[in-house]
């Protein structure tokens, strides 16, 4: 990977309404499939902006990314003002070593769409791993904290089962819980409801229902729910081919899509249910 | 002399020697084992040098005999000025060659385990030591249960050789047994059963309650 001249990106970004997530000219390849190109992606804090696109269209990198599970090749994603790809070096931005990613990755929180509950801890330990062992929090504190958000997701009760004895709907509930235990500022969601039972959807989609409501969360979605997306969004950005389409409100995009390929997505998709 | 007579009269010392062999086999697993989890995670380290250096242990003690390798560390070290008794030398190359395979079986149960584990932890912020320890080798220990219950039967059949550096095990013991009286049916007929018997009924049975002890523990049973 050749270095990148990052003198045109700012260590940091200041002023008034600082977005919570900025994705600056992002580009992302494996060799030469060119996964995101020269993405430019802002989400203000307490914005729930979902992501909507055929598959192959680099939606869910986009969340990769983020998660810092996968590098990039050139622009800087910025979190919270600060770098999160980069860091500081003297009068420039320098690639982020591990300590500035460890620091960065506090802020952010993911669900995955199959779930990754650790097998061998219960419902509960699963909530508490983080609380105790990342952030350092007393058993106890950790056990409360869990447990409020256990019943938050509805799964109090189940709170001493492993994931083995727990229905896929329960799981990704867990997981919610799990990742909202660690108080991150930016929740990712990544087709969290796309290996589920269509009869227990409603109770996920349930719940990120209720953390919009209840939290000041800035989330960002992959989803192939339109229903939930036109309903809980506050934009909607389709992709493709690594760049995107076209972005809106849910009423403009799904009311009125201006592209032909948004069109033609969205017509193949309504065809499909 | 009936057979009867015959464990009448050398039951003592082939229960000496079987009381050897169980301690060899214990202290040659505690080993191997040891050497098997150091070694596969040196195998998966991004250094290079530690990858090497693992590779080449590996390849060493997997790539040549366990006779060889015990009479390297029994007669050829002390060349070198390490000397080892002869009981410690015994167990330590029977350990040392198997933790060789063992090392390949820690490998390999750590890459199977689902690679959305490891993602699941970086996103809770683990650190990688905290990854490994926490969440893929408790996982990686169930895979890799049943294989290591085959290495540990090779790891007791192995252990006979011993008796060529005079260490006095079952083996040694029936080998004195026979060049006296000359009953090698008796003597090597024994000495097959005790470690069938060994494997079968000791050895297997313990793998096989340690493997429901671990899934209990981690919530499959």
């Amino acid at each position: 990977m050749n270095a990148q001249d990052l003198s045109a990106f700012p260590m940091a970004l200041q002023g008034d309404n600082v977005p919570m997530v900025s994705f600056k000219n992002v580009t992302k390849s494996y060799g030469s499939l060119v996964v995101l190109d020269a993405l430019d992606l802002d989400v203000a804090e307490g914005e729930m902006v979902t992501i909507i696109g055929p598959s192959g269209s680099g939606k869910t990198t986009v969340l990769r990314m983020l998660m810092t599970l996968e590098t990039i090749n050139e622009g800087v994603i910025y979190v919270d003002g600060e770098p999160l790809t980069h860091m500081p070096n003297g009068n420039g931005l320098v690639p982020a070593n591990r300590s500035h990613l460890r620091k960065m990755r506090s802020k952010i929180g993911m669900c995955f769409q199959h779930f990754n509950l650790f097998p061998h801890m219960t419902a509960l330990e699963n909530c508490m791993e983080g609380p105790v062992h990342v952030l350092g929090l007393s058993k106890k504190e950790a056990r409360e904290r869990s447990e409020e958000l256990l019943a938050l997701v509805g799964m109090a009760e189940k709170r001493d089962q492993h994931p083995s004895r727990l229905s896929g709907g329960q799981q990704q509930r867990v997981a919610i819980a799990r990742a909202m235990a660690m108080r991150p500022k930016v929740m990712l969601f990544d087709e969290v409801t796309s290996a589920l039972d269509p009869e227990v959807i409603g109770e996920v989609t349930n719940v990120i229902r209720k953390l919009v409501a209840e939290h000041n969360l800035t989330m960002l979605m992959v989803t192939h729910q339109m229903g939930f997306a036109k309903d809980i969004s506050d934009r909607v950005c389709f992709f493709y081919g690594g760049r995107i389409e076209e972005q809106g409100t849910p009423d403009e995009l799904f009311g009125n899509p201006r592209r032909e390929r948004t069109q033609q997505f969205l017509s193949a998709v309504k065809e499909a249910v | 002399m009936s057979y009867l007579e015959f464990l009448g009269q050398y039951g003592d010392r082939i229960l000496s020697g079987t009381l050897v062999t169980i301690v060899l086999t214990v202290l040659a697993a505690v080993l191997a084992v040891a050497i098997a989890v150091a070694a596969g995670l040196m195998r998966l380290s991004r250094n290079a040098l530690i990858r090497g250096v693992a590779t080449v242990y590996i390849e060493i003690f997997r790539g040549t005999s366990l006779l060889v390798q015990l009479y390297w560390i029994f007669f050829v070290l002390p060349l070198f000025g390490i000397t080892l008794e002869k009981f410690t030398a015994g167990f330590v190359a029977v350990g040392m060659n198997l933790g060789a395979y063992g090392a390949e079986l820690v490998r390999g149960a750590i890459l199977s385990v689902p690679k959305g584990q490891w993602e699941a932890a970086l996103a809770l912020n683990m650190s990688p030591a905290k990854r490994m320890y926490r969440v893929i080798l408790p996982q990686a220990v169930l895979i890799m249960l049943p294989p290591w219950g085959n290495l540990l039967i090779e790891l007791l059949k192995g252990t006979a050789l011993v008796s060529l550096i005079a260490v006095a095990d079952l083996m040694f013991q029936v080998k004195q047994i026979n060049g006296t009286t000359f009953l090698s049916a008796q003597s090597f007929g024994t000495a097959l059963i005790i470690y069938y018997v060994l494997a079968r009924f000791l050895l297997t049975p313990f793998m096989r309650w340690l493997e429901r002890f671990m899934q209990r523990k981690l919530g499959r049973a």
